[in-house]
């Protein structure tokens, strides 16, 4: 198929940046996403023209690298998939495909596509740990039982790749949804337990810090998540901070 | 020859580490605050050394190329990390691991080495679990365990089908308190290009900020480099895009020595390549085996029939199926180790069985499956007289609750229904055995520079365990080198902060720019990616599945062909000083080109077959095992230790020789 590519085109942080037109022809409807835009970089390479940067690794939906915004969509139009899982069959012959960064104040662009997602990083230093060294001594894994609906629900929210999808589309750019898989993980473990009052108040803080907006129960982030991180976590949040803030 | 000096202490195998530990020099906590160490690479073995090094008070400078540690390759391992736990009461035991491990990797694994793998296996799910990964867990509370290719116990803890990804974010939460802290300085977004040695030590790195395109200068008392495998040397694998081999390759160039590279696993279960701008292959878990059956047409007509889409598989009947597995290797069928199930999946492919348009693929049919567990869910559920569709249906609940994620993921690459029609797979490079030479305490060659994790040749041998990987990432950097790099470091606590300013910085730094420059200025004809597919292409098909003498003197004199082209007339767009994507693929494209050349040469000086490394001209010539792999432990039973000496064709080879004292060598079979 044929297609017609809007992409940004941004230099650098300080520059202004604008959408850009380009052509590519005879995509095979079997390419992924970023293999569309690999090729288009081969053409822009071939043409001594700046190839367009963006974020990738794994290519296969579990690293959190790739991003984009694709037809005003994070991820694309697929659910349940990161944009490096996306298949050029979800696309028609002709079309017009318009691919944009994540956008939020916290994530600054870097080039072209790609963001600093640097303010994840930073909330999950203010907390997101458990604080056990690594001595070899520590108690046998077995010692404390943890009921399996408990380690599932743990285990779904831990699922989070860390990507921002729900930041960027969220109309506030709030980061709730990823902080909460990380504060629900750990509410769920006895392991937690500890630390749950302190963390989960230093990771919001540290949230409201880097500037992402607040939760309005819009819900945007759930739909788009590619791990399909539940709302569940927002709320689970909710009370563990409201609970962290009445003990004082 | 020199021979190479493995520091395996003395003593029975089980007490080894245990002794070794006691009487290693130790550095005093106020010491160690003036002691800093550089890791390179932030996966399962360098994050959680990173981490467990700044707990015990080193000053560590973390380096990654992506924009996190959490972004590391480790985190697609699927399956799960092995632990001799024995929490199945089945039987196992350290001694079993240790034996398992040695044998799967046929012979070629450093004994001391293995064992003390599986002395700290438990200790690492203590660990993990400590940290809050949330594994498995059976109704009663207690980790889960599953079974897995190779062994008969049951010994793998898992997280799901995402075991590397909790595993891995576990080390990176530990790494995050230490950020915190400031014992780890982390260095998102930059990339190592070289080592600086000082008086022959390693004392720095030189490292590219990869936003602001700015050489910058680190230097350290020890240098730690964890930068994983080199899978990608063949264009197409189931690695990251960016995973590369430029910092093992670069501290090779600098006097660490290369083992076995020609160890390179091929994964059996991986999606098939659909056409020329396929940028990665996908594996899926192994377990897959488990329930399905590979087969691929008896009829070349058939097959022809399947190439051409004039036939679909399902339409082919029962008795015109060669189940190739299950005929070559009647005892253990599908589940026969990796290695093997993927050079007989090739060997049908090349007669012309293959069953996609390229010919390369083989059918994995869990339609038996389907109907096995419907009967038993059928009897379960007291259906009387179930109908066929019934059966499959309750068959195809079982196979979904088992496999759901991965039938899932293939869906939405293939866009065909894996329950309705069979997958098809294809094997694809994953995982390297071979690395930097390391010594029992993980020293490379070079004095102070440590290499962990699979950047690092120690444990697999000729062929890695499903399960293992992890194991071993998490071992090397939680448990064995912050214990034994204590002992070097010892020497080093009245040395002081290491200047940059220094001629040995200066020189290092230069040629790093020169050859920066030389790729903006070149101004060849080519893209990177071209040169990479062409290496890949010759990897693939003269140093891939099955080699030979001839085939691997072509590959040297072709690979060293596109090498010299690819300094002439590669072309990289863009400036140094910003973000340039294209530019840091080149770097490690040219490593690539020396790296593919070392790793036929090995392959070619092994002239036997073993593990992943299959020469055709060692293979029985009669009884039972007629066609299968030999093994000739007279003449190969040693490590093969290149010493970098220019060109990678005039590279020097060091023995160590592997001795079984604990274990017997024996022939692998599978018939």
């Amino acid at each position: 198929m044929n297609l017609t590519l809007k992409i940004w085109r941004q230099k650098g942080p300080n520059d202004k940046g604008q959408m850009v037109d380009y052509k590519v022809k005879n995509i095979s409807e079997h390419m992924s996403f970023l293999e569309m835009m690999d090729v288009l970089n081969e053409q822009l390479v071939a043409k001594d023209e700046d190839p367009v940067a963006f974020d990738h690794d794994c290519r296969e939906g579990i690293c959190g690298m790739c991003s984009l915004h694709i037809n005003g969509e994070a991820h694309g139009p697929d659910r349940g998939i990161t944009t490096c899982q996306l298949h050029m069959r979800m696309f028609k012959d002709g079309e017009t495909i318009t691919i944009e960064p994540f956008r939020a104040n916290a994530f600054p662009v870097i080039k072209d596509l790609v963001v600093d997602r640097m303010a994840f990083e930073r909330i999950q230093q203010a907390g997101g740990f458990i604080s056990v060294n690594t001595s070899g001594n520590t108690q046998d894994a077995n010692a404390i039982p943890i009921s399996k609906h408990n380690a599932d629900e743990a285990m779904d929210a831990a699922a989070c790749i860390g990507c921002g999808a729900c930041v960027a589309s969220c109309k506030n750019s709030s980061a709730m949804l990823f902080v909460s898989a990380k504060v629900s993980q750990f509410a769920l473990l006895p392991q937690g337990q500890v630390e749950a009052a302190d963390r989960v108040l230093n990771m919001v803080k540290q949230m409201d810090e880097e500037g992402f907006g607040n939760c309005t129960n819009t819900g945007a982030c759930e739909i788009e998540c590619p791990k399909g991180i539940s709302l569940e976590n927002i709320a689970r949040m909710n009370r563990e901070y409201l609970k962290a803030s009445l003990k004082g | 020859m020199a021979t190479l000096d493995s520091k395996v202490p003395k003593g029975p195998i089980a007490d080894k580490w245990t002794t070794y530990k006691d009487k290693i020099d130790l550095v005093n906590p106020a010491n160690k605050r003036n002691i800093d160490i550089i890791v390179v690479g932030t996966g399962l073995a360098g994050g959680s050394a990173a981490a467990t090094l700044a707990e015990l008070g080193y000053n560590v400078k973390a380096f990654a190329y992506q924009d996190s540690p959490r972004r590391a390759h480790s985190i697609a391992a699927q399956g799960g990390i092995n632990a001799a736990k024995n929490y199945m009461g089945d039987g196992d035991s350290n001694y079993r691991l240790f034996y398992d491990t040695v044998k799967g990797g046929d012979y070629r694994s450093r004994e001391a080495n293995v064992y003390r793998l599986a002395e700290v296996s438990g200790n690492i799910i203590d660990q993990c679990v400590a940290q809050g990964v949330p594994f498995a867990r059976d109704y009663g509370g207690l980790l889960d365990n599953r079974s897995f290719g190779g062994v008969l116990v049951s010994r793998t803890f898992y997280a799901k089908g995402q075991t590397g990804q909790q595993l891995l974010l576990g080390a990176y939460s530990a790494m995050n308190r230490q950020i915190a802290r400031g014992k780890i300085e982390m260095h998102n977004r930059h990339e190592m290009l070289d080592v600086v040695l000082v008086d022959g030590k390693a004392r720095g790195i030189i490292a590219r900020n990869l936003i602001t395109g700015e050489i910058e200068r680190h230097s350290a008392h020890a240098v730690v480099v964890a930068s994983g495998g080199y899978g990608n040397v063949y264009f197409l694998s189931t690695n990251a895009m960016g995973s590369n081999a430029t910092a093992a390759w670069k501290i090779h160039k600098k006097g660490a020595y290369f083992a076995n590279p020609c160890f390179t696993q091929i994964h059996p279960t991986c999606i098939p390549r659909s056409g020329d701008y396929q940028s990665k292959l996908t594996l899926m878990s192994e377990s897959l085996r488990n329930d399905g059956r590979i087969w691929v047409p008896l009829h070349l007509e058939d097959a022809k029939a399947i190439q051409e889409g004039k036939l679909k598989p399902t339409r082919i009947p029962e008795e015109n199926r060669d189940y190739f597995l299950e005929r070559r290797y009647p005892a253990f069928g599908n589940l026969v180790p990796r290695d093997v199930a993927s050079r007989a999946a090739k060997e049908r492919c090349d007669a012309g069985f293959g069953v996609n348009a390229t010919g390369e693929a083989v059918y994995l049919d869990f339609a038996s499956s389907f109907v096995r567990y419907g009967t038993e869910q059928a009897k379960i559920k007291g259906i009387h007289n179930p109908s066929k569709e019934e059966i499959i249906k309750l068959g195809q609940a079982i196979i979904e609750e088992k496999y759901g994620n991965l039938f899932q993921m293939y869906e939405k690459i293939i866009a065909e229904n894996p329950y309705e029609t069979p997958m098809m797979i294809y094997p694809a490079t994953h995982y390297t055995m071979g690395g930097v030479w390391v010594d029992y305490n993980l020293m490379t060659t070079v004095p102070g520079l440590y290499c962990i994790g699979e950047a690092n040749f120690s444990d697999h041998g000729a062929n890695r365990l499903g399960a293992s990987a992890l194991m071993q990432g998490l071992a090397d950097g939680y448990f064995v080198l912050p214990y034994t790099i204590g002992d070097y470091l010892s020497d080093d606590i009245r040395t002081g902060a290491i200047p940059t300013d220094t001629p040995e910085f200066d020189e290092v730094e230069k040629s790093v720019k020169e050859r920066l420059d030389f790729f903006i200025n070149n101004k060849g004809t080519h893209s990177v990616d071209y040169f990479h597919k062409k290496l890949g292409n010759v990897m693939w098909d003269k140093v891939g599945m099955s080699r030979n003498e001839k085939h691997l003197k072509e590959a040297i004199a072709e690979i060293k062909e596109i090498r010299e082209d690819f300094w002439k007339n590669v072309k990289v767009p863009g400036n140094l000083n910003e973000f340039n994507q294209e530019l840091e693929k080149a770097g490690r494209v040219a490593d690539f080109l020396e790296l593919g050349e070392l790793f036929a040469l090995d392959a070619l000086n092994r002239n036997e077959s073993c593990g992943g490394h299959f020469r055709e001209e060692s293979v029985e010539k009669d009884g039972p095992q007629k066609g299968e792999a030999k093994r000739k432990d007279k003449e190969y039973a040693y490590v093969a230790a290149w010493e970098y000496k220019g060109e990678p064709s005039d590279a020097v080879l060091h023995k160590e020789q592997l001795e079984f004292k604990d274990i017997e060598l024996k022939t692998r079979s599978y018939k």
